[in-house]
């Protein structure tokens, strides 16, 4: 019954590009979706292994930007005569450079985060993507700086490539099914309860044998990869990447969408996701301002605090 | 040699808002536990008040300056009474998230009401600036060091001298027993708060003449904020102010001679090299490590 909803959920979502032929609202779809494979890997980290990272836009940029530099080349100077020059590479192989590079990155960041926890945590995350924004902003031979990142090329695998919308849609749909499995198979491994369980009570879990630093970086490495393998779809897709990708508000946008669909549990940032993906499109459809929506947005988010504190999913769930 | 006098006292007179920002900010967390994120709002507040009250009433500059304060006093107790009275031993998570929610929505609002174009504030200070020798700082400038070192005496003051200081001290050690001592838990977080909110609202007010108001001033202000906490220790007065002095000098000093792109990035490298080599930061506290 229930994997007969699913098989059919699917069904549907894989046939929306069939009948939809609204452009805009196909591109809304697109982006959503990529935010919710970014939503998705936060949840590892916030819902799971219940370390709140707000600075996981950094794992998404990065990966955005390590994919589009790796399709494009780039030369660069380490030290006034050393000349770091790259080819261009094919783009699936850059895709897959960005979420390599992100979840080094993850690795990195989960080594020296992790010796801080709580409100500690949250701002050292915090500063770490507000560092990335800025080098990519300030390192202007590599980055272009403000001038962005151009002609992206999309992805094209053998002599078929992902121009228009509805094939970047079945792009984006299929890397979500991947995520959502891969994030299932791990959550219900022996590591997926190791992390559980020390979001659940750390001393107690350390004490029952469970490596705090290996599972949480084994979280971050998952959770960072993921954003980056979403940042490079986000790069091949739109085609330009500068260093807005970065701001503090799509870590915000990614926290909402896990909070109110439901922290730790599978389905959450999906729903969460569908719902704060086309809210802004019912607003704008409203003929409501930008900044009032936005009010709307940061409204939304206390009163889901404090009136669906586990989630959308959860309080279905139990009703 | 001239030149790094010269960045040394810029960084003096910056050093005095940062702390500011940082008391009110590590004072909330400390008594409260929450991780404010309207503290940058609270910051523009205070310099769009200024504006408000300056440029289109015409205001006296000094006594604009002390109404704005009040307001954000004012504004920071109706923040704490409306969202975080019903909170009081939620997780820090759950508190974290309503900032956040609060802090987009203040900022959108200011959006809405002054539009996103940076306005100036006339001050009434004279424009030529005031020269010590090789070095020379702008009149503003030393009204606002001034201002800032008067205000964060003043917050000592208060909290070492004080009835509300000794409550505030008492909550923070211990919030259980202070409040089997009769302490009134809510009241202290809601004067923590609005004093807090104040103190940042002070620190916009001051600044917002010296460059100028715009609806994201605050998100720089608060990451600002943020990293002198972290450098001082979340809870500390004094590592706050001290935080801020060293946030201001190495941004200065960083801006001066390594490359003046980066300054605003100063701050969050100084805290990923403190947490590589020492993770209990420069004024050790047990609580930071899980």
């Amino acid at each position: 019954m229930k994997a007969a909803g699913v098989i059919a959920g699917l069904f549907f979502a894989a046939s929306v590009p069939l009948w939809l032929d609204n452009p805009y609202l196909l591109h809304v779809l697109i982006v959503t979706g990529i935010f919710i494979i970014a939503a998705m890997s936060l949840n590892l980290l916030l819902g799971y292994a219940g370390q709140l990272s707000l600075g996981h836009v950094a794992f998404f940029g990065i990966g955005a930007y390590a994919s589009a530099l790796a399709s494009l080349g780039f030369s660069v100077h380490l030290l006034p005569d050393t000349v770091l020059k790259v080819e261009a590479s094919p783009v699936w192989l850059s895709m897959l450079a960005g979420t390599v590079a992100a979840g080094m990155c993850g690795w990195f960041i989960g080594r020296v985060a992790f010796k801080v926890r709580g409100a500690y945590f949250v701002i050292v995350s915090i500063s770490f993507a507000e560092v990335a924004r800025l080098v990519a902003l300030n390192w202007v031979e590599l980055t272009q700086g403000p001038m962005a990142l151009n002609n992206i090329p999309p992805l094209a695998i053998s002599s078929f490539t992902f121009y228009k919308k509805p094939e970047n849609y079945w792009l984006v749909l299929a890397v979500g099914v991947v995520c959502f499995i891969l994030i299932q198979r791990l959550v219900n491994s022996k590591a997926g309860r190791a992390m559980v369980a020390l979001a659940e009570n750390e001393a107690l879990a350390t004490s029952i044998g469970v490596d705090v630093t290996r599972t949480l970086a084994l979280a971050t490495v998952v959770s960072a990869a993921m954003a980056g393998a979403a940042g490079a779809l986000y790069a091949h897709y739109v085609r330009i990447v500068d260093p807005d990708v970065f701001l503090f508000i799509y870590t915000v946008t990614m926290v909402i969408m896990v909070v109110t669909g439901g922290k730790g549990t599978l389905a959450g940032p999906v729903v969460g996701g569908i719902l704060f993906g086309l809210l802004p499109e019912a607003l704008r459809a409203a003929a409501i301002k930008p900044e009032a929506q936005w009010i709307a947005y940061g409204v939304l988010m206390v009163l889901v605090v404090y009136f669906l504190p586990r989630g959308i999913v959860p309080a279905l769930r139990r009703g | 040699m001239d030149q790094f006098l010269q960045h040394c006292l810029n960084a003096v007179m910056l050093g005095g808002t940062y702390a500011l920002l940082g008391i009110g900010l590590t004072l909330i967390f400390g008594i409260m536990k929450v991780v404010n994120f309207t503290h940058g709002e609270l910051y523009a507040f205070g310099a769009y008040m200024m504006y408000m009250l300056v440029m289109r009433t015409g205001m006296d500059f000094f006594a604009a300056l002390v109404l704005a304060i009040v307001l954000g006093v004012i504004l920071g107790a109706l923040l704490e009474l409306v969202l975080l009275r019903k909170l009081r031993g939620a997780d820090i998570d759950t508190t974290m998230l309503v900032m956040i929610g609060a802090w987009i929505a203040l900022q959108n609002t200011e959006q809405l009401a002054w539009t996103g174009v940076a306005v100036s504030i006339n001050n009434p200070f004279p424009a030529a600036p005031l020269v010590i020798g090789p070095v020379s700082v702008a009149w503003n400038r030393v009204f606002v060091f001034f201002t800032a070192i008067v205000l964060i005496f003043a917050t000592y003051a208060l909290i070492n001298h004080t009835k509300l200081g000794r409550a505030m001290r008492a909550t923070f050690q211990d919030s259980d027993t202070a409040a089997l001592m009769g302490v009134r838990i809510g009241n202290v977080n809601t004067a923590t708060f609005a004093i807090g909110s104040g103190l940042a609202a002070a620190a916009g007010a001051l600044l917002g003449p010296v460059f100028v108001a715009y609806p994201s001033m605050g998100d720089l202000a608060a990451e600002k904020a943020f990293a002198i906490v972290i450098l001082g220790g979340l809870g500390s007065i004094p590592g706050a102010t001290i935080g801020g002095f060293i946030l201001a000098f190495v941004e200065e000093l960083g801006a001066g001679y390594i490359s003046s792109g980066y300054r605003d990035a100063m701050g969050f490298l100084l805290i990923i090299v403190i947490l590589l080599f020492r993770p209990t930061g420069l004024f050790a506290r047990k609580e930071r490590i899980g």
